[in-house]
C-alpha cells in the first residue's frame, strides 16, 4: 500500500467555491503580493507556496471518494460520492483503451456516497469491471433504486450491462480483496456504517467516516482503539465541533476533531486526517480547524506526535 | 481523582482535581450529578472550580454538558471557573466555550451568581 488520493472530502452534499468566494481569495493574495517582486514565473510559485491554504487553494466541494494505491494494477477506492466522477475522468485519461478493474468498498448507502456511479463513465465501457464491497445486505438494492425513474433517466442494466458486481463482506471478519487484508467494523450511523481497516506490505490504512461515538460507552472506546491500533492513517469524519456533536447534532451520525485526536492518541495511530467537511464550513473555517485539532494534539500529547492534516480534493497522502 | 464540595450561602461549589479523562470522567460523573440534581432541585447555582483540573477528555466533557442540561431545565445555572490554561484551550477548541458560561476565577463566577455566595466565600477564604 503506497498512499491515498482524496477525490472528494465534503460531508453531506457537494459543494462548489462561489465567484465572490473566489473574488474574496484573489484580493486577499493580491494585497499579500503588494511590493513583491513576481517577475518570473518561479517567483510566482514560490509566493503562492507561502501563503495560507485557505487563501490561494480550496478543500474543494465533492462528496465522499478516496484512491488508495495499492501499487498493483488495479484502482481501489472507498465510497462513490460525487468525487467518483473525476477520478474516473482521470482514469480514463491514464489508461485509455485497456480494461480496467476497480475494487469500490462502501461505507453506507446514503446518497452522497452513492451519487457518483451514474456518472462513472469507466463503468460505461465493455471490459471494464467494477466491484463493489460492503457489509449492508442492502447494498445492491441501493445503487440499483438510485437509477430507477423518476430519480434518474438511465437504468443500472441499460447503462452498466453487467459490469458491476457486488461482494458482501462480513463484519469483523478479515477477508483478502485487492491485494490487501480487509476488515470492516460497524459504526454508529442511521442505517449503520461500517468503518474499513486495509492491511497490506505492513502498512495499515483506517477509513472511518459518517460515525458517531457515543461517549458514555467504553466498550465502544475500546473497540475503535482496538480498531485503530498502530495505523499509518485514519481517515476520520470530523463533520462536527464536539459541542455540537453531542447536544444540537447528537444522533445525527458523525464526530469531531477532539474526538479523532483522543481514539488516534490511544490507538498510538501515526497520522490522522479530518475529512468529511461540514457544506457550510468555508475554507478559512476548515484552515482554522485544522490549526486547532493540531494545537490540541500538542497540548494533549503523552506519547509519539501524531501528524494531523485535513482532506482536500487532490490532497495525495504517502504511506 | 480528587473531588471537594463546598457550600457557600446559597451556591455549591465542586471543585475537581487532577485529570479528567477516559478512565476518571465517571467518577466525576457519579459524584457530580447527585450534587446537580440537588442544586436542580433547589434552583441553586452551582459552579466547578476547575483550577486544579490539568486536562479534560471529551468524555469528561460529556459529563459536564449533562449537567448543565440538568441545571437549564430547572432553570439553574451551572458555570465553570478558573481554567488552567491547557483546558481553556481545550473548551475552545471544542467549543465548549460556547456552549458553557466561563468565569476567570472562583470569586469572578460567585459575584455573578449570589451576592451572599461572594460574601461567605469572602469571609471563608483565607488572607
Amino acid at each position: 500500500m503506497k498512499g491515498v488520493r482524496f477525490w472528494g472530502t465534503r460531508g453531506s452534499l457537494p459543494v462548489a467555491l462561489t465567484s465572490s468566494s473566489l473574488a474574496d481569495k484573489l484580493r486577499a493574495v493580491l494585497r499579500a503580493a503588494r511590493g513583491r517582486a513576481l517577475d518570473s514565473d518561479a517567483d510566482i510559485e514560490r509566493f503562492l507556496a507561502e501563503q495560507p491554504f485557505a487563501r490561494a487553494g480550496t478543500y474543494g466541494g465533492h462528496s465522499a471518494c478516496v484512491q488508495i494505491d495499492t501499487g498493483g494494477p488495479d484502482h481501489v477506492l472507498c465510497d462513490m460520492g460525487s468525487g467518483l466522477r473525476p477520478f474516473g475522468q482521470a482514469a480514463m485519461a491514464q489508461r485509455a483503451g485497456k480494461a480496467q478493474t476497480f475494487h469500490v468498498f462502501m461505507s453506507h448507502l446514503h446518497w452522497d456516497h452513492i451519487m457518483g456511479l451514474p456518472f462513472f463513465v469507466p463503468a460505461f465501457i465493455p471490459g471494464n469491471r467494477v466491484i463493489v464491497y460492503g457489509s449492508h445486505r442492502e447494498l445492491e438494492t441501493a445503487l440499483r433504486r438510485q437509477q430507477e425513474p423518476p430519480s434518474f433517466p438511465v437504468g443500472f442494466d441499460t447503462i452498466f450491462e453487467g459490469r458491476v458486481e457486488f461482494r458482501h463482506l462480513e463484519p469483523g471478519v478479515p477477508h483478502e480483496a485487492a491485494g490487501m487484508r480487509v476488515t470492516t467494523l460497524l459504526q454508529r450511523h442511521t442505517g449503520d456504517s461500517y468503518g474499513y481497516r486495509f492491511e497490506a506490505g505492513g502498512k495499515a490504512l483506517v477509513y472511518t467516516t459518517d460515525s458517531e461515538h457515543p461517549l458514555a460507552d467504553p466498550s465502544h472506546t475500546e473497540r475503535f482503539v482496538q480498531f485503530f491500533r498502530d495505523a499509518d492513517l485514519v481517515i476520520f469524519d470530523a463533520m462536527y465541533s464536539l459541542a455540537d456533536a453531542i447536544s444540537v447534532k447528537a444522533d445525527w451520525g458523525h464526530s469531531s476533531n477532539v474526538v479523532g485526536v483522543e481514539l488516534c492518541q490511544l490507538a498510538n495511530a501515526r497520522h490522522l486526517c479530518l475529512t468529511h467537511h461540514e457544506p457550510v464550513f468555508d475554507d478559512a473555517a476548515i484552515d482554522a480547524m485544522l490549526a486547532e485539532t493540531r494545537r490540541l494534539e500538542e497540548i494533549t500529547r503523552t506519547g509519539a506526535a501524531l501528524q494531523v492534516s485535513a482532506a482536500y480534493d487532490g490532497l495525495e497522502i504517502a504511506l | 481523582m480528587q473531588i471537594t464540595t463546598q457550600t457557600f450561602a446559597d451556591t455549591i461549589v465542586v471543585a475537581p482535581a487532577g485529570r479528567i479523562d477516559h478512565r476518571s470522567a465517571a467518577e466525576l460523573e457519579a459524584a457530580l450529578l447527585p450534587l446537580v440534581g440537588r442544586a436542580a432541585e433547589r434552583k441553586v447555582p452551582l459552579v466547578l472550580d476547575f483550577s486544579g483540573v490539568d486536562y479534560i477528555s471529551s468524555v469528561g466533557l460529556r459529563v459536564l454538558m449533562i449537567a448543565a442540561r440538568q441545571m437549564r431545565a430547572a432553570g439553574a445555572g451551572l458555570s465553570v471557573a478558573a481554567l488552567q490554561s491547557v483546558v481553556a484551550e481545550i473548551f475552545g477548541i471544542s467549543r465548549f466555550d460556547k456552549v458553557l458560561t466561563v468565569d476567570a476565577t472562583l470569586e469572578d463566577a460567585l459575584a455573578r451568581v449570589s451576592d451572599a455566595a461572594l460574601a461567605a466565600y469572602r469571609a471563608h477564604r483565607p488572607s
